[in-house]
């Protein structure tokens, strides 16, 4: 009997490739701690030149070109009334596109085009979406640069990425869990009702997260629907008009060749805007895993 | 030779005494292009255990899930021929498969209990039929439990996880399930295949509890499993009906070659 194993041989290359298995892993290594270094570096610099502007003056004041009299709570009312459209409005939509497609429509070739279209949609740049959002929202309804219009606007953003995501969340759930529920003659929708949306739920919660972090750090749709930056009034309503902190960041940076100190609040106000993203997260991960469940 | 028809014929009267709860006529069902069932001719009869067997493939877990339409549930499927439940045809245009299913129970081949507590795996079926009493879905509870003989395994334990059970438990807790829902005929699709030896007499030994209120048809690749516990068993074949007769008979005197190929194990 031959062998095609010859141990020399293998012996000999044998060292080779240990030597590029430890290679490679320091090469990852390295690609990783380069994404961490620079963010490190990045948020060392925000914290120590924004921290200290931080004070409750700074967060509860009106804007004021004057940098020590300027204070951010329009943005941050602006923003939150964002999400407080964002997050109805892309959750019933995208939830409810997802479960039209994942469970009721039926497969096709329209059904193809749709199901390609919606993937393709959250490639398309944002600013179109602004595009989209001042013809229609803003001009078309007469909205005007409003909550709403900037929220339906940052809806259409998002929901590409809620309705993917909650699709792959209700098409992660077993079947034989549906088939259990449809055999003791339960109808689909009090199936999915009590059975396959809770399961799917952390999914569709995780998909909502990442929406939601895009949808508050966003800034090119809002420019185009015309957001201002230099805002007094605080909105209260969904008509009202607003600007939000990723906007204030901007204009502040843009600004910081005329007044040096508009860096550092730009700097401060990125950390308000970390801090509401780790606290609408940080909600939206205690739900979801509040409801995880194992089957 | 006397004694032989004698037990012929008291067959033949108990055979127009018992009535049938469906009678399927020139059944053909098609999973796109292939043709799964062929001409189908199958009565089931009350209160019985009737099982179907067959190699893989054969149809007869096809032939099942017609039974309660579930077999729709594969978008590709069209049928011709009717099935008459309780002298209905199920296969009409009209006919409303959710009244169908919470008169046919079905239990499946892998214990699939919803991750929800034991409790609310059994009410789940009288609530969506809307039963909101909290008294009356006690009873039905406690009932199912007790008719699939694990009431007393876990009445301390209500309120776990289903998942927490043993395969053989889940099963049963299956089982319990498809009673709630106060069936007439239950559906068994290979309900013991998952589940170790002991699991297994345990389901069997229901089952023959189970025939004296209900009507139970189950499809098993356990030939054993046929003999022991049914009282007709039908011998499936590419789709087709090959033979079908009282138990004892299809397995001692089979009439068509091929049943007897199939059980003493020459094929499948």
């Amino acid at each position: 009997m031959t062998t095609h194993i010859q141990s020399e041989k293998v012996r000999n290359r044998m060292k080779r490739r240990v030597a590029l298995n430890k290679g490679l892993s320091g090469v990852f290594l390295l690609a990783t701690m380069f994404g961490v270094f620079v963010l490190a570096v990045l948020f060392y610099q925000i914290l120590t030149e924004g921290m200290p502007y931080i004070n409750l003056d700074f967060l509860t004041g009106k804007l004021s070109t004057m940098p020590e009299r300027a204070g951010i709570m329009g943005a941050i009312l602006g923003t939150l009334w964002l999400m407080a459209v964002v997050i109805p409005v892309t959750i019933v939509l995208g939830v409810g596109t997802a479960i039209y497609n994942e469970l009721y429509a039926k497969e096709g070739k329209l059904q193809n085009i749709i199901q390609t279209n919606i993937s393709n949609l959250s490639g398309v740049p944002s600013i179109v979406y602004g595009i989209l959002g001042m013809t229609i929202f803003a001009s078309l309804l007469k909205l005007g640069s409003v909550v709403l219009a900037g929220g339906l606007t940052m809806s259409l953003l998002v929901l590409p990425i809620v309705i993917v995501s909650s699709q792959e969340a209700l098409r992660a759930v077993p079947s034989y869990l549906s088939e259990a529920s449809i055999g003791l003659g339960a109808t689909k929708w009090q199936t999915i009702k009590n059975i396959i949306l809770p399961a799917a739920l952390p999914g569709i919660l995780t998909g909502a997260i990442l929406a939601l972090s895009r949808a508050i750090g966003e800034t090119a749709p809002l420019v185009v629907l015309g957001i201002p930056a230099l805002l007094l009034p605080f909105p209260g309503g969904l008509f009202d008009r607003f600007t939000v902190l990723p906007m204030q960041i901007y204009y502040w940076t843009l600004d910081a060749s005329l007044v040096a100190e508009y860096q550092f609040l730009a700097s401060a106000t990125i950390i308000v805007l970390l801090a509401m993203l780790f606290i609408l997260n940080g909600t939206a991960i205690v739900i979801r895993n509040k409801f995880q469940r194992r089957y | 030779m006397k004694f032989v028809t004698d037990i012929k014929n008291t067959r033949q009267e108990e055979k127009q005494q018992t009535t049938k709860v469906y009678e399927t006529k020139d059944l053909n069902l098609w999973y796109g292009n292939t043709h799964a069932l062929k001409n189908v001719n199958f009565p089931i009869y009350e209160q019985e255990v009737t099982a179907i067997i067959g190699p893989s493939g054969c149809g007869k877990s096809t032939f099942l899930k017609t039974l309660n339409r579930m077999v729709e549930l594969v978008p590709s499927v069209h049928t011709s021929g009717t099935i008459e439940y309780r002298g209905e045809n199920i296969l009409a245009p009209d006919f409303m498969v959710e009244d169908l299913r919470t008169k046919v129970g079905m239990v499946f081949q892998k214990p699939n209990p919803f991750p929800k507590s034991i409790y609310d795996n059994i009410a789940y079926g009288p609530r969506i039929h809307g039963i909101k009493d909290r008294k009356i879905l006690d009873e039905i509870v406690e009932t199912s439990l007790r008719g699939a003989a694990i009431w007393n395994e876990v009445k301390d334990r209500l309120k776990e996880n289903a998942y927490g059970m043993s395969g053989g438990q889940q099963q049963r807790l299956c089982i319990a399930r498809a009673l709630a829902i106060e069936p007439d005929v239950i559906l068994m699709d290979e309900p013991t295949s998952a589940l170790d030896p002991k699991s297994t007499l345990k389901v069997e030994e229901l089952i023959q509890e189970l025939k004296k209120d209900f009507s139970i048809v189950i499809v098993t690749h356990n030939m054993q499993q046929a003999a022991r516990i049914s009282d007709r068993t039908a011998f499936m074949l590419n789709g087709e009906l090959i033979e079908y007769d009282y138990t004892d008979d299809i397995f001692q005197h089979p009439k068509d070659e091929r049943t007897e190929d199939y059980i003493t194990g020459r094929f499948g």
